[in-house]
């Protein structure tokens, strides 16, 4: 796996510049970074993450949700939670992250060629398959139907909105977006995003399945697509865990023999199947 | 009851009505209309006898729950293909919440009155037609339970 | 793996027999090299490894009583240098400190950088190098080497270090490295290794020779040629020690505990388990740690250290929503079956020697043999 990053210590961050930050929701932003020193490209594989570091605070996994395409900016999106996300988004433009990346597997999307591809995602979920999408969208006559299946807790939660419904007034595009919980004003779909695989306009027998969001949903979701009839084979989840390194030293990150920072984090749903049903593993 | 034509192809090839026999589907799609409802309008409100159920053609209707000096909830939408309505076969017959057409729907409903005679004046149909809507009353648990964990809710990084 | 690091495999094809005055040559040639010469000490009732000025710095004339939660330092033959088998610790807090710095950063107004600091790393002779923890390091190799990311400090430390092997002639109490197949003879990975022979009528050293770095100090001490028999009686106080092992992991452990994640084991050992990381912290081979970050007062310098961490710890592994094994049980599994089983998928071997280290200073005494031992006899109960 590339890294365009080469240092002679994989723990020491490089230094990265903050180019903006932008609030997406109430407790989640997006932040655009590009190298400190030198220009030069960083080129990722959609689903790869980095390890961003806050000076003096920490550092943690978050996934790239920018387009591959474009080496110039690194853009991340992630929901302010802890210690360290709430620093990160209270900084501004100029100042300095420190970057460790790209790590981890990333979507299969050139297996998907040819078939046609479903992606079932909720909440932050979009994030890491954003850069799935863009691939995807750039080289759109290579797959069949494509449908993005979108869950969010209510319409105010529903990440990159403008961009899905740019996307769903695609002719070439089935987009599907649900919510949790609504108030009469919110004329879409109010329902869990797995009752969306049912009724998705894709071949189960010639299908890519991508799916992220939280475990409880790709659980259920996995549930559904395997319901229809795809086999776990052609299914990917992204799991999450945390990580104190993001290269395999420090072993926090673990499921069974995988580490999920580089064996993962997407992993095929056949690989992992035996060990999601073990409680506590 | 009038029959439209089409709606017996219809009935015949929707998965809900999938292995009843020649007899039961002509009597069924006896009991059968289309009905049309513009953006708005309701199907049915919260306490009034349920003596129908519906399949959607097109369209989406809102569940929703009422209360006092809010919007109203959402619980769930019924959307295209789906079948609506269960309190017509669980005593005391009355709807439990307001079924809200959100835009232009076009639904089919079937005479639940009609129907609830010749169900117990049949067991053998009445079996077929509670084993398909206990399926639908369980996959709307199964549902409304995931709706209900909140999964996509914070919690700690 | 870096080839230097398995430089140390070929085969010796000299050995020489030295007297016990001469391993104080040994450590002051070591000295005079340049390295920082470690070995075994007497530190608070146990043997640790510390730095040796002299041969005088050894525990001479001590053997230890080992078992399920027991370790004592006893009176071993008078002059013996290597009665005792391994302490509490292992070569890993050498080559893996406990504490160690990452880096250091700067900052100024919205800039930060990071701070270039150049520090010569230790070249360090490890004096008493049992079989059991070259085999520790070499797993240890292939961890912080995994094919995608190198630990430059591992690498550059562990390829500048001298070892001077020990073959043990004595079974530890909870050893059981030949069911590991990883002792007690050091086959390779030493620079010079040292069987004590002690006979009647003669106390002396077989030395061989394993790479040319050993062979270089081997020149420097005095020394004289070995003789066929000396070999033999060497080999014969090792073989002694190999047949006298107290316990034995059983066969395919590996599959067995990949079989068995929801045995009702788990829940009884977790009964007794304190999850105090002991076991953790004394194995040669665990490798988990954890970043801390640590700033000034003027918030201006900011330095990242790695610190050992354990698996036991609650929230070692944890998503948005909590820890994942919140049992006792659950985080029993893991160290166990990672060390026996999983570690198989990662790095291709086993992660435990056979060293006994967790089974002797466990406070509750479990043994890792016998939970082992336990599941493989009542396989398949929930």
């Amino acid at each position: 796996m590339d890294q365009a990053i080469a240092l002679k210590d994989p723990m020491v961050p490089a230094p990265f510049r903050i180019e903006r930050v932008r609030k997406e929701l109430s407790d989640t932003f997006t932040i655009d970074l590009v190298p400190a020193e030198r220009r030069r490209a960083f080129s990722f594989l959609p689903g790869q993450f980095n390890m961003l570091y806050v000076f003096g605070v920490g550092e943690i996994p978050v996934s790239i949700s920018g387009d591959p395409a474009d080496p110039e900016t690194i853009v991340h999106t992630t929901r302010a939670v802890g210690t360290v996300t709430n620093a990160m988004w209270k900084l501004g433009a100029g100042q300095t992250i420190g970057v460790r990346g790209p790590f981890g597997t990333s979507w299969p999307v050139e297996k998907a060629e040819g078939l046609d591809v479903v992606i079932v995602t909720g909440g932050i979920g979009l994030a890491p398959l954003r850069p799935a999408i863009y691939q995807i969208l750039s080289n759109r006559a290579a797959f069949g139907n494509v449908c993005i299946l979108y869950g969010a807790r209510t319409p105010e939660d529903i990440l990159y909105r403008k961009e899905l419904e740019k996307w769903r007034g695609q002719f070439d595009l089935q987009v599907d977006v649900t919510v949790d919980y609504a108030t009469g004003r919110w004329a879409g779909r109010v329902g869990v995003v797995t009752k969306l695989v049912g009724r998705g306009g894709f071949d189960p027998h010639q299908t890519v399945a991508l799916v992220c969001g939280p475990e409880i949903m790709m659980r259920f979701a996995v549930e559904a697509l395997a319901e229809r009839g795809v086999p776990n084979e052609r299914i990917y989840v992204s799991l999450e865990r945390n990580m104190k390194c993001g290269i395999g030293f420090c072993g926090h990150c673990q499921l069974g023999g995988d580490f999920v920072c580089k064996d993962g984090p997407i992993f095929g749903y056949d690989q992992i199947a035996d060990r999601f049903s073990i409680q506590e593993l | 009851m009038v029959q439209e034509i089409g709606l017996d192809q219809l009935i015949r090839e929707h998965p809900f009505f999938e292995g009843f026999d020649d007899a039961a589907l002509e009597l069924i799609a006896g009991c059968a209309a289309n009905e049309r409802f513009d953006a708005g309008q309701y199907v049915f409100r919260e306490g009034q006898p349920a003596d129908k159920f519906y399949m959607v053609r097109h369209g989406t209707v809102a569940l929703e729950v009422r209360a006092p000096g809010r919007d109203s909830i959402v619980l769930q939408t019924c959307d295209d293909g789906d079948v609506m309505g269960w309190s017509w076969l669980v005593p005391p017959f009355r709807w439990k919440w307001d079924a809200r057409a959100v835009k232009l729907c076009r639904l089919v409903s079937f005479d639940g009155i009609c129907l609830r005679g010749k169900l117990d004046a049949d067991p053998a149909l009445g079996y077929a037609m509670y084993k398909r809507f206990v399926r639908v009353i369980a996959e709307r648990l199964a549902h409304a339970r995931l709706q209900m964990l909140d999964m996509y809710g914070v919690g700690k990084e | 793996m870096t080839a230097k690091m398995t430089a140390k495999s070929s085969p010796s094809t000299e050995s020489f027999i030295i007297d016990p005055q001469s391993l104080d040559d040994l450590i002051h040639a070591l000295a005079a090299s340049g390295y920082q010469v470690i070995g075994p000490r007497k530190e608070d009732e146990a043997v640790v490894y510390a730095p040796l000025r002299s041969a005088g710095d050894l525990p001479v004339g001590y053997a230890d009583e080992q078992d399920g939660g027991k370790y004592r330092l006893v009176k071993g033959r008078d002059g013996v240098y290597f009665d005792y088998v391994v302490g509490p610790q292992s070569w890993k807090r050498y080559l893996f400190p406990p504490h160690q710095k990452i880096c250091q950063m700067r900052k100024q107004g919205k800039v930060f950088r990071i701070v270039e600091e150049t520090a010569e790393p230790p070249r360090y002779a490890f004096f008493g190098v049992r079989a059991c923890e070259i085999a520790a390091m070499k797993i240890q190799d292939r961890v912080f080497d995994n094919g995608a990311f190198v630990d430059p400090g591992y690498v550059t430390k562990r390829q500048a270090a001298f070892i001077v092997a020990v073959n043990c002639t004595r079974a530890g109490g909870t050893c059981f490295c030949t069911s590991m197949n990883t002792g007690p003879r050091a086959a390779d990975g030493f620079d010079l290794a040292l069987t004590e022979i002690v006979e009647k009528k003669r106390h002396v050293f077989l030395l061989e020779v394993g790479s040319p770095a050993g062979a270089e100090i081997a020149a420097k001490i005095p020394h004289r040629g070995a003789a066929a028999d000396d070999v033999k009686v060497a080999s014969a106080a090792v073989d002694k020690a190999a047949k006298s092992m107290g316990r034995q992991m059983v066969d395919e452990v590996g599959p067995l505990l990949k079989r068995n994640l929801e045995h009702a084991r788990w829940s009884e050992v977790a009964k007794r388990c304190l999850s105090c990381a002991n076991c953790t912290m004394v194995c040669p081979t665990c490798f988990c740690s954890t970043v801390e970050d640590v700033t000034d007062l003027t918030g201006s310098n900011a330095e990242r250290w790695r610190r050992w961490d354990s698996c036991f710890t609650m929230d070692f592994s944890y998503i948005h929503g909590g820890a994942v094994r919140r049992e006792t049980a659950s985080r029993y599994r893991q160290w166990m079956t990672h060390k026996l089983s999983s570690w198989f998928d990662q790095f291709n071997t086993s992660g435990c020697v056979g060293c006994g280290r967790c089974i002797t200073w466990c406070p509750v005494g479990i043994d890792i043999t016998e939970e082992a031992r336990a599941i493989r006899e009542s396989e398949g109960r929930r």
